[in-house]
């Protein structure tokens, strides 16, 4: 009975209409709208059942027009092309910044083991174990740059994802959201993670027990 | 049978500064023939125009990964005896696992020291 008062007016035609246009992505208002021509359709002689529906769909409105104008508030545009966007342009910089800054260590680091080739045995060994150690410490600059990598691409991540909800609200032009996020990565492709925090990483014993379990 | 430090070594990364730091630590260790590339294709390039003794190489490389790099080595005919060792940030236990089972000598996590470096090299190749 609600279906057939519900084709009648046309709301089928007009969700049809809004899945080709959109292609799965509707506008919060529209989805407002509907709601409300379905209230709309829903005149006449009414079941106790139908009147309960008509009820819940108008509280339905109404929590769609509130979360419409929540949303709105925090400017979610804003955030998708201004906010994000210098995040990840700060957290490149920290990237470039530290690249140079280590190239300056090793450019150093590098003089140092080439003086040593000119000293005596036991001092140029004394400068050896010091360069050694920048080197090893050097190894900081792989590690943070990784790390940066996977910050900066979670906020693009949600950057893409602050867009499309900015266009649900009719803010801005839909940003493209790229469809590999959501899908299962392969086999290959889910081992490539970088660096786990500590405490959650394997450490160099770890993964030497693990290959000797393989001997 | 003793470790021949003039054999050249390609070492593979795509952080240039990492390439500095493992080049300059096998200088210390006493290896002077040392080459490089950026990625897992270029090291495939200059795997097959020379003969090298060890491949220390990243992972997470484009487009080509380490682990696609060691899979090409095996699967060559000339090639898949060469020592690989696979040096990354990548510590899961399934990553360890899919270099083992795809050929790789040994495994090493960033960030490492020399000594880690030292006693890897010799597991593969011998004391030196």
């Amino acid at each position: 009975m609600l279906a057939t008062k519900l084709a009648a007016s046309g709301l089928d035609r007009r969700i049809a209409e809004l899945r080709a246009a959109r292609g799965g992505s509707v506008r919060l208002e529209e989805v407002g709208e509907l709601v409300e021509s379905m209230i709309g359709s829903l005149q006449g002689d009414l079941s106790p059942g139908e009147i309960m529906v008509q009820r819940e769909l108008g509280e339905l409105v109404d929590y769609i027009r509130q979360a419409h104008a929540e949303i709105a508030s925090i400017h979610p545009a804003e955030i998708g092309s201004v906010h994000i966007p210098a995040a990840t342009d700060e957290l490149d910089a920290v990237v470039s910044a530290t690249a140079e800054a280590t190239d300056a260590i090793l450019d150093a680091a590098e003089q140092l083991s080439r003086m040593a080739e000119s000293l005596p045995a036991k001092q140029a060994e004394a400068l050896a174990k010091i360069t050694t150690r920048i080197y090893e410490a050097s190894n900081f600059q792989d590690i943070t740059g990784q790390r940066i990598t996977k910050v900066v691409r979670t906020l693009r991540h949600i950057e893409d994802r602050v867009l499309a909800l900015a266009h649900s609200l009719g803010e801005a032009a839909p940003a493209p959201v790229d469809a590999s996020n959501g899908s299962a990565p392969d086999d290959e492709a889910s081992l490539l993670n970088g660096p786990q925090l500590p405490g959650r990483a394997n450490s160099q014993a770890d993964i030497d027990a693990l290959l000797e379990s393989f001997d | 049978m003793s470790v021949d430090k003039s054999m050249p070594i390609l070492i593979v990364d795509d952080y240039k500064t990492m390439l500095r730091i493992i080049s300059n630590l096998l200088k210390q260790l006493g290896f002077s023939n040392i080459d490089e590339a950026t990625d897992g294709g270029a090291a495939l390039g200059k795997l097959r125009e020379r003969s090298y003794g060890l491949v220390i190489s990243d992972w997470n490389m484009e487009p080509m990964t380490g682990l696609q790099l060691l899979k090409e080595v095996r699967a060559d005919e000339r090639l898949k005896g060469l020592p690989f060792i696979m040096i990354t940030a990548e510590s899961k236990t399934e990553n360890v696992i899919a270099a083992k089972q795809a050929g790789g000598n040994n495994y090493i996590v960033k960030p490492f020291n020399a000594e880690t470096l030292k006693k890897k090299m010799s597991s593969v190749l011998g004391e030196f």
